[in-house]
């Protein structure tokens, strides 16, 4: 149940920063204009490379509860 | 340590990091360009090593006023991070350097100590790993880790600053913190070094753990060896 709320946390938080940049391109008046294709598309450059830190992030957290696992396991305190 | 609040809170603030890092407001300097933004990054992570070695330094003093060997494996697992950030740091100032600087090792006194602080803390492990027997390990290395701290803050923070140096706040350069440092990087470089010195507790934490695990299985198995 841990590692559900984790993703749930985690999801909840991605949201709250990329609402943010959406939130930005809302008041361009150029059509098909949104943050994703301008400046270059540097934008999609950066939302790999928190796609990447995502899923490092969600595999830290996995081998945080398998340890964890183990611990109760061995009843360490 | 095993709350779950503050490893959230580490991934929260460096996707912010990443993502104001990378694409927010700076200033405008010459030669730096965008390089700038690397403050969040190769900076930032020089600072959370400190960090680490230092609570790493505090961990060995803990172990040698108590003699509990569990603070001994939090000051060697500690140290272990605080130098893969170390040589990390050193990785990625070469590359900065080499856009900037023109050259991936300028002969500067702060990249030299930064590599003599990295052998010293190898030269720790090496010492680690050289002792067969628990406590005296801890021991030693204890008081080895205490006077490697103490030459490591000179080495990389004061000497550098008493000659010339290409490092903001050495031999007549400004200091990030007084001139270039404005209120658009301090939003991203605080988090930043707060996200990367959370990101380090949690690498050694995991390792402690498991240490921890290894060592009661190794006295269950000594337990019943005997019986």
């Amino acid at each position: 149940m841990n590692i559900i709320k984790n993703i749930f946390f985690l999801l909840i938080s991605i949201l709250a920063v990329c609402g943010n940049a959406i939130a930005q391109t809302a008041d361009e008046a150029v059509p098909m204009a949104d943050k994703l294709r301008a400046d270059g598309k540097i934008w999609v450059v950066v939302a790999v490379i928190a796609v990447v830190f995502v899923g490092i992030a969600v595999n830290m957290l996995r081998l945080e509860s398998k340890v964890g696992k183990i611990e109760k396991e061995l009843k360490i305190k | 340590m095993k709350k779950i609040w503050w490893k959230i809170l580490c991934i929260v603030l460096l996707l912010y990091v990443i993502i104001n890092g990378l694409m927010g407001p700076v200033p405008h300097l010459p030669i730096l360009n965008e390089s700038i933004r690397n403050t969040y990054f190769h900076v930032a992570l020089w600072l959370a090593m400190t960090t680490l070695l230092f609570t790493s330094m505090v961990f060995s003093v803990r172990y040698l006023s108590s003699g509990n060997i569990r603070h001994d494996d939090v000051a060697s697992e500690l140290a272990k991070s605080g130098l893969f950030y170390g040589i990390l740091g050193c990785l990625s100032g070469s590359v900065w350097a080499n856009f900037t600087w023109g050259d991936p090792w300028p002969n500067d006194p702060k990249l030299n100590g930064a590599a003599v602080g990295i052998l010293i803390y190898l030269a720790y492990l090496l010492l680690r790993s050289s002792f067969e027997d628990e406590q005296r390990r801890a021991r030693i290395a204890s008081v080895y880790n205490i006077f490697a701290f103490a030459v490591f803050v000179p080495l990389i923070y004061i000497l550098p600053r008493l000659t010339d140096s290409l490092h903001p706040g050495s031999g007549g350069n400004s200091t990030f913190g007084s001139y270039d440092m404005n209120n658009d990087l301090r939003m991203v470089f605080y988090p930043a070094i707060i996200g990367w010195i959370l990101f380090g507790l949690w690498l050694a934490e995991l390792r402690i753990r498991i240490k921890r695990i290894n060592r009661f299985r190794e006295e269950d198995f000594l337990k019943v060896d005997k019986s």
